[in-house]
């Protein structure tokens, strides 16, 4: 018998799950996104991504290595790789390569490492590094191209989004301008513009349904904010019909890729059910009172943004109830 | 199909010896018996030195009213009285007998033959309760709390079921299950016993459903049985905690301490106790042998032994083909909850439900890495509680917010470190600040006390 028994205190198994698992799970949902960007948007894309990943792990490395003095490096949890495609799919086709740098230098340099890395940030990296590029470089990352033109075009079209011509008709009260919106089944399978990854709903729901089936994210968060955009826009098309309805305002823009991609992320996302619909709502309502009155036309990405803000605070406030203090179903 | 409402995890049930009969354990040449083998003030032994005993004879002589007798389970000469490391790795005072054959005491009836509760109309709540206390009957699942002191519940409260726990949710294990199969009527006497120990007209048998072959012959079995109910539940660990037992088989939640599962009027059994009860009240025959599942992937033969008390671990992972060449930790109980022993010269205790060897790649945990707040143990907490948030206290002894966040709640099944992607040592941490934390809140009871 070996007489060197390990001595350590229960549970003396696990259940498998790993981080790796994880990331690589969620880079997995993103293969439909990714995929039906390249498709739409050609090789702008796929350099776009190349760029954006190679940078975010390079910005990875070397903040570890020479700024954490960490002795191993972290790379290999493959978060950084998931930051990269994530702020990808969040750029329009035709920004130029060293805006993307700029961009990844941010999401992990200044977002993620400066707090401490993977599970220390404040805001999603990602998300963080696209409301600056747009701060930074405004025109440049509100001119989408049109999707659907064939692969191999390198000078393709520019042209108004869904998301303007929204915005136009609830601020100039113009109802008719909504009529040059695509038709909807074009925006569920992404012949519209937009950033790479926000144009195919499809794409996006077919993760949404990976990640829920390997039980990477919950239900909570994505389904909370699609219904609370879907219920406000609603009663808002109701009331006047140049706001658009609310089908519209759920395949257009980023909410989908923001709902199941970008505001379930693990760091900056309430632990409790109960406080992710809360944090779900505000971000609905929010994505909606900014596209319809804010300056820019998206507001996905700020209401996140804002909510991963106030997710400490939700943790304070939306605590799970402890076992027995609600008495059962029966008393 | 019932289950318990918040969190649970779902290990892989690993039952190698659900197929394989209980069969008798050789008998040891030194028996060592553990005054402590329950929660509560440790036996007073009442034999020295060169006496002779028989099987089944009164060793020790219950410490308290939370406390319970010990008989020999071997008859010979007694060599002396020390200590020896137990399965809670710490030395404590035991009694060592030297076996000299197999001589029983002539009171207990050794046959087979099955004694039934219609042949005994005479016997009341009070003459049960005092065979089983007589017999030093515990918790056989493995919390070993006095069995006659959990009957007698405190003035107030007034039970009204009696719970069969057959869930053995932990991994591995499988001596109830096995009870279950080959002595169906005995437990059913036993449940029925206890019933009337306890003064109710119901009693539920629960057992999960990777059992069906115990779940069809229960039932077919309790229909014979006046109110005696069996209740098959979803799998899901921790579902023998008692209080997610008592919640999956009634809906009712025990309030948090310091209520406790008769204030919600339930009475939770173990199988193994059950049959135990049988045994000392139809029988006479006191606690003095256990089933133990002896398993682990690499045993060559595993086994449910029926093995004495004071039984060495290490005699009966002979009789299972021996230690694997590669093994790597010794656990006394089950996976989850199991201690890791760092040899087997421990003897089998009244609570000793089974024996895990893992190898030496199953023994080793994966280096953690920082906490990613994915909430997985939040939602795997079967008590409310947030793990993450818990072991961040208490790795900077922040006692106040621990207490405030109910650390004393945690039952201690480990799902949230079963759960966690990032490998933390999440229960290791909470079990600490737990044991602190109660610290300081006796420490404070006691200086209100002397105010």
């Amino acid at each position: 018998m070996n007489n060197k028994l390990t001595i350590s205190l229960s549970p003396h198994i696990h259940g498998g799950d790993s981080v790796q698992r994880n990331m690589y799970g969620v880079l997995l949902a993103l293969l439909p996104v990714l995929l039906s960007s390249f498709w739409f948007f050609g090789w702008g894309a796929v350099k776009i991504t190349c760029v954006s990943v190679l940078a975010c792990m390079a910005v990875e490395y070397a903040t570890g290595r020479w700024l954490l003095q960490r002795k191993a490096s972290t790379l290999s949890d493959g978060s950084a790789i998931v930051t990269g495609v994530l702020l990808a799919i969040n750029l329009p086709s035709n920004l130029p390569l060293w805006m993307v740098v700029a961009g990844a230098v941010f999401a992990i340099g200044v977002v993620k490492m400066t707090f401490g890395g993977l599970g220390c940030n404040l805001f999603n990296p990602a998300l963080a590094a696209r409301a600056f590029m747009l701060v930074s470089f405004p025109a440049a990352m509100t001119t989408w191209p049109l999707s659907g033109q064939p692969f191999f075009t390198t000078d393709a079209q520019t042209g108004a989004t869904p998301l303007t011509l929204i915005k136009e008709a609830a601020q100039t009260g113009n109802a008719s301008l909504l009529d040059k919106l695509p038709p909807l089944e074009d925006m569920l399978i992404g012949c519209t513009g937009g950033s790479m990854g926000e144009v195919s709903a499809l794409a996006v729901l077919m993760g949404l349904a990976f990640l829920l089936f390997k039980r990477i994210i919950t239900w909570h968060i994505p389904v909370s904010i699609v219904g609370t955009v879907f219920v406000v826009s609603g009663v808002m098309h109701l009331l006047h019909p140049a706001y658009a309805s609310p089908m519209v305002e759920v395949l257009s823009g980023g909410l989908l890729l923001g709902a199941v991609f970008m505001a379930t992320d693990y760091v900056t996302s309430p632990m409790t059910p109960k406080g992710q619909l809360v944090y779900g709502v505000a971000i609905g309502v929010l994505t909606v009172v900014i596209r319809t009155f804010g300056a820019y036309p998206e507001g996905m990405s700020f209401a996140i943004l804002i909510m991963n803000a106030l997710t400490p605070l939700i943790n304070r406030s939306c605590r799970p109830s402890l076992f027995g203090e609600k008495g059962g179903k029966n008393s | 199909m019932n289950t318990f409402s918040k969190g649970g995890v779902h290990p892989h049930d690993n039952k190698l010896t659900a197929g394989i009969a209980i069969s008798t354990a050789g008998l040891p040449d030194v028996a060592v018996i553990p005054l402590s083998q329950h929660i509560g003030a440790p036996a007073k032994a009442i034999v020295a030195k060169g006496d002779h005993v028989k099987v089944g004879q009164k060793i020790a002589e219950a410490g308290g009213f939370v406390s319970a007798v010990i008989h020999a389970p071997v008859s010979g000469i007694v060599s002396k009285i020390d200590t020896v490391v137990d399965a809670s790795g710490y030395a404590r005072p035991a009694i060592y007998i030297q076996r000299d054959g197999d001589e029983w005491e002539s009171s207990i009836d050794r046959s087979d033959s099955l004694v039934t509760l219609d042949q005994h109309p005479d016997l009341t709540a009070e003459t049960i309760r005092e065979a089983i206390r007589e017999a030093g009957i515990v918790g056989m699942g493995g919390a070993c709390f006095p069995t006659h002191v959990k009957l007698s519940p405190p003035p107030g409260c007034i039970p009204e079921q009696v719970i069969i726990n057959a869930v053995e949710c932990e991994p591995y294990l499988t001596a109830d299950h096995r009870l279950l199969l080959e002595h169906p009527d005995e437990v059913l006497t036993g449940v029925g016993l206890l019933m009337k120990a306890a003064g109710v007209q119901k009693g539920f048998i629960a057992i999960e459903n990777n059992k069906p072959d115990a779940i069809l012959l229960m039932q077919e079995k309790a229909a014979a049985y006046d109110g005696i109910t069996v209740v098959p539940l979803k799998v899901k660990y921790p579902q023998g905690g008692e209080k997610q037992l008592i919640e999956a088989v009634t809906g009712r939640q025990v309030p948090p301490p310091p209520a406790l599962p008769v204030n919600v009027g339930a009475i939770i059994q173990n199988v193994g106790t059950a049959y135990a009860v049988y045994e000392a009240v139809m029988k006479h025959k006191p606690l003095i042998e256990r089933v133990v599942t002896v398993t682990g992937k690499h045993l060559s033969r595993p086994a449910n032994l029926r093995a004495r008390i004071g039984t060495p671990m290490s005699q009966l992972i002979e009789e299972c083909g021996g230690w694997p060449e590669d093994t790597g930790k010794l656990i006394g109980g089950g996976p989850m909850m199991g201690k890791a022993l760092h040899h087997a010269d421990v003897p089998v205790c009244k609570g000793s439900s089974g024996i895990l060897l893992m190898s030496e790649e199953e023994s080793h945990r994966s280096t953690p890495s920082p906490c990613i707040r994915c909430a997985k143990c939040v939602a795997a907490c079967p008590m409310g509680l947030e793990p993450y948030l818990l072991a961040k206290a208490a790795e900077r002894d922040i006692w106040n917010l621990l207490e405030e966040h109910h650390v004393t709640s945690c039952i201690e099944c480990g799902s949230c470190q079963f759960t966690c992607p990032s490998y933390r040592p999440l229960l290791d941490v909470i079990r600490v600040a737990k044991a602190t934390v109660t610290g300081i809140q006796r420490a404070r009871a006691s200086a209100q006390q002397n105010k």
